[in-house]
């Protein structure tokens, strides 16, 4: 069994105005050294596989046809082998 | 002879009802809902997408709805060049459903915007648009939360040198400005067409500017002309 951390961010040429905002409340908090925020999302799939790239493989794809929006989206997936 | 007009229901469509009304009352057109797990689209001569929360927003606006069964019936159907209106949510799953081409954003100042605005007919050569004028201002309110147009560099380019932009944002006196683009949309893009014409996506909602009392009636002439290309069709 493989763990799929996948993070889904939007493209670095778009405009995140939620990160914006949230950068902002940051500034108001006094957190000044905090130059940037981008927010994105975390989808995590639990994976049955026999090798580790076959569960990255199955990802990718999961991330091409759905999870990821690549007009507007970038995404990145990390894979852990979680039998133990 | 009278058209049927199909509006598709998927779960968390909440303007279904509204485009229905609009339709068969207002219109006077034969129409009848469609469930988004039908696959039979015989007999319709116009599907409308209507706007809600399919799904519940899940994953990105419209990006479940596109994996329906009804979606795959509206994929064929539309390459037989027969006409498809996506309003709000509609064109939101247009866009994932690889329809129409861009995809959309949280709005750029991140509030729902919920208000009738001006959009400008820029396109008047498509099955929705025949009979109305290149430049007429039609009075439609939004409603959306998404509906930052986004598209890049290129694709607004193919975009712009085919003449698919059929509606773009502007202000009561038909002056396209940053003030006047409700939503952040790259180009004050309100509304789009595919190549040939027959699939038209917009944010705007003309069902609910069809009679007197709604505040505006412009959105009917939207239905009027659809029906008029259609019966000459």
């Amino acid at each position: 069994m493989y763990k799929a951390k996948i993070h889904v961010t939007l493209r670095k040429s778009i405009l995140d105005p939620k990160g914006k905002a949230t950068h902002q409340a940051l500034q108001n908090l006094g957190l000044n050294q905090i130059n940037n925020v981008r927010i994105g999302k975390l989808i995590e799939l639990d994976i049955h596989a026999d090798s580790e790239d076959n569960a990255r493989e199955l990802a990718e794809t999961a991330c091409n046809q759905l999870l990821a929006n690549e007009v507007m989206e970038d995404y990145q997936i990390e894979i852990s082998d979680n039998s133990s | 002879m009278s058209k049927t007009i199909g509006v598709i229901v998927f779960p968390g469509s909440n303007c279904d009802h509204d485009a229905y009304h609009a339709l068969k009352h207002v219109m006077g057109a034969e129409t009848r809902f469609l469930w988004h797990k039908d696959n039979d689209l015989s007999g319709i001569d116009l599907l409308v997408i209507p706007g809600g929360f399919s799904y519940g927003d899940y994953l990105r606006s419209g990006a479940i709805a596109r994996f329906s069964p009804i979606m795959q019936e509206v994929i064929q159907y539309s390459k037989q060049g027969k006409p498809v209106l996506g309003i709000c949510n509609g064109f939101q799953i247009l866009l994932e459903a690889g329809l129409l081409p861009g995809a959309m954003l949280y709005n750029e100042k991140l509030r729902f915007v919920c208000k009738n605005v001006y959009i400008r007919l820029e396109n008047e050569d498509t099955l929705f648009t025949r009979g109305l004028e290149k430049g007429e201002l039609l009075d439609i309110p939004v409603s959306h939360g998404e509906g930052n147009y986004f598209i890049d560099r290129d694709g607004l380019r193919e975009l712009q040198d085919q003449n698919r932009i059929v509606f773009r944002y502007c202000n009561s006196e038909g002056f396209i400005s940053a003030e006047s683009n409700v939503n952040g949309s790259v180009d004050s893009i309100a509304g789009i067409c595919n190549p040939t014409g027959n699939i038209l996506g917009m944010m705007p909602h003309p069902e609910r500017a069809v009679e007197p009392l709604l505040g505006s009636t412009d959105g009917k002439k939207i239905f009027e002309a659809v029906l008029d290309n259609l019966a000459v069709a």
